[in-house]
This record gives structure tokens, sequence and C-alpha cells, in this order.
């Protein structure tokens, strides 16, 4: 089975696509903006994270001459994170099928697949810029959400909207316990 | 050139695409919102309303383009309202208070639309009317007597309603202002009568 065992990834891609791509799952994750900020989004990361062992390996080469540290991945990611995450965008992507599309295809390739390529080419110090920079966007967002008194997506209700901010927080509480517990007892291994 | 040189040249043409991306998505970071970004459109490019026909609180059938010729302060609500709709009818009957003068000289009208036509009966409305305080002048409280006039009315105003978990609706609450031909030119937030005052009376001064 040695030979099959680089397919493997890319068909959990393809079988996870596949379900996120089914109208009542799309539907199902949309219907709260919990779900689709917290399980929809990341899953189709996810997908894309899974696809890169399906880029050749003399692309992947070509790649890593233009991505020193993973720094121009992490770029292209944090862009597109961005972009993906305007409340703007995330209404449009349940009202109209093409911005739908869009965010189905743009989400796996463009934030999934770059950091795929380059986590791996990151070193000690451009990983903890981007982990506390990660950790910080949930605590800054969850307050923003547990916070404000209005809606920001015109598709999702205000208690939906706190709930989100809360998971955000404690998401956040989490993951910053757990690069602490790293830094103090951990080994990271940078090269 | 090194990989370093080529990595930062790299980067440096994908953040400016990036942020050229979100600049254009953004109305050049003026608009986050679905809602704001509505009303920076609705500035720049004034919508045709369409010529709905409404039954009002006292069972009148009257149409929408026949309110032409005067500006219209419109909110949409329904009746069983309990949360955003009493801080619109609020608004409203401060409006109708300040705006008493032009009110009185047929230039300006207040109209609340229903969204929820099957409940909101002309009593449901007058019932509505009398809670928010109305005086009795200048303010309508109107149903569409169609679902394809209140699809339309839903479409032109940009309006989003959805259910909430208590049998009620959640929906982008404001006031919209439409001009003498007709057209929505402005939309403004609800807890801030005073500014819509300023806008109406500006504008009835050019």
């Amino acid at each position: 089975m040695k030979g099959f065992s680089w397919l493997w990834p890319i068909n959990i891609a393809v079988i996870l696509f596949s379900i996120l791509l089914m109208p009542p799952v799309k539907h199902a994750l949309e219907a709260s903006m919990t779900a689709q900020m917290l399980v929809q989004i990341p899953l189709l990361v996810l997908v894309g994270w899974l696809l890169h062992s399906a880029v050749p390996e003399r692309l992947q080469a070509i790649i890593a001459r233009w991505n020193g540290y993973g720094i121009t991945g992490m770029v292209l990611t944090v862009s597109a994170a961005a972009y993906w995450m305007l409340p703007r965008t995330l209404d449009a992507a349940t009202s109209y099928t093409l911005v739908a599309l869009a965010k189905y295809s743009l989400v796996p390739l463009l934030i999934g697949l770059p950091f795929s390529l380059s986590w791996p080419r990151m070193n000690f110090i451009v990983k903890g810029v981007f982990l506390l920079e990660f950790i910080a966007t949930f605590f800054r967002l969850g307050w923003l959400y547990v916070s404000s008194p209005s809606r920001f997506c015109n598709n999702y209700l205000l208690g939906d909207q706190q709930r989100l901010g809360q998971y955000m927080l404690i998401i956040g509480c989490v993951l910053l316990v757990w690069i602490a517990y790293k830094l103090m007892f951990g080994r990271f291994v940078s090269d | 050139m090194t990989q370093i040189l080529r990595t930062l040249l790299a980067s440096a043409v994908i953040a400016a695409v990036g942020v050229g991306v979100l600049a254009e998505g953004t109305d050049h970071f003026s608009a986050f919102t679905t809602e704001t970004a509505r009303r920076v459109e609705i500035r720049n490019h004034p919508v045709q309303l369409p010529n709905v026909t409404l039954e009002t609180q006292t069972g009148t059938r009257i149409a929408l383009a026949g309110l032409r010729g005067r500006w219209l302060v419109i909110d949409f609500i329904y009746a069983r309202c309990p949360t955003l709709c009493l801080a619109l009818g609020t608004d409203f009957s401060r409006l109708q208070t300040q705006l008493a003068g032009p009110i009185a000289q047929s230039k300006v009208t207040l109209l609340s639309i229903s969204f929820d036509p099957g409940f909101d009966t002309p009593s449901e409305l007058t019932s509505y009317l009398e809670r928010s305080n109305s005086n009795g002048r200048g303010w309508l409280a109107a149903r569409p007597t169609d679902a394809t006039g209140l699809r339309q009315l839903i479409q032109r105003f940009g309006l989003t309603v959805i259910p909430d978990t208590f049998g009620g609706y959640t929906h982008n609450a404001a006031i919209y202002i439409v001009d003498p031909q007709g057209r929505l030119v402005d939309i403004a937030d609800l807890g801030d009568p005073d500014r819509v005052v300023q806008m109406v009376l500006s504008r009835l001064q050019q």
C-alpha cells in the first residue's frame, strides 16, 4: 500500500470538500454565524492544507525559491483570511451563488494551501509572530463580537454574534495556554 | 537574486494586491458590513422605488407612487415587534413632533411599512401608531396588499428579515429617506432622530 500512501490526504480533501459542498450541510453550517466561522471556514482551510501533497515537487521547489522562511505564503494566507473574514463577504457568500463559489474555491486555495506550503519553512520567530497574531485576532474579534450592540452581518442574529464572540475568547484562551505550556515545557523544532 | 530578495519582492506584490482587493471590497475602507455598503451605494446612486399598493391603518388603499411630490421618511416594522420597532416608533414620534411644520404643509410624510402583512391588519397598525404615541398627523402605517409588492419593497430597500428564536423577526432597522421623485436617497441609523430631522430640513431648503 506504500505507493498509495501519498494519495490519502488528497482523498480526504476531496471527500471533505464534497461533504461541505452538499446543500444541506452548506445550509446548516451557514445558518449560524458561529458554525460558518468556527466550523465551515476552518474545514475549507483544512481542505486546502490537505491539498499540498497534490502540488508536484518541482513546482514546490520553484515556490520555495520565492518563499523564504514561508513569509510570502504567510502574507498571502493573512491577506486572503482578512478578506474572507469581512462581515460583508460572509453576508454575500450566503446570499449570492457566485460569491459562495469564490469562497469555496479561494478559501482552500489562498489560505489553506499556501499555509501548508509555508508553515514547515517558518523558523521559530516567524512561527511565533504568526501564532501570537493568530491568538490576538481571536481575542480582538471575540471581544468585538461580545461587546458590540449592533449586528455586523444582516443574515445573523445578535445573540449568534455574541455566542461566536464568547467561543472565540475561549479558543483564544485555550491557544494561549497551549503555547505558554509549549514555551515552558515543550520543545520547538525550528529548522 | 537571493532567496530573501525574491521573498521580499513576492511578499510586497502579494501584500499590495491584497490591500487593493481589500480596498475594493470595502469601498475604500469605508464599508465593512453589508449595511454600510448599502448606504454608500444609495448615496451615490439613488434607487427608484417600485409602485406598490399599500393598505393604511384606516383601511384606505394607496399607491406608493401617489405619495410623490413630498419627502417620505420610511421605516419597516411589524406590529408585534418587541424590540427594534419600539425604538423606531419612539424615533418616529419625535420626528413627528420636530417636523410638525413641514408635515402640516404636506412637504413631509412619515410612513411605517409592515413586512408582516398577514398579521398586521389595519387595526393592528392603528394600535401600533397609538402605542408609539403618534399624534395622528402625517404618519401613516401601512401594509403591502400582495406578496409581490412586499418582495419588491424588501429587494429595493435592501432589507434582510430573518425569523428569530422568539417567534418574531430580526431585521436591519433603519430610517429611509425618499425624495419627491420617489427615489430612495439616504439611509440613517435609528436612535438619532435629530440627525434625520437635519437631513430632511437641509434637503427641504435646497
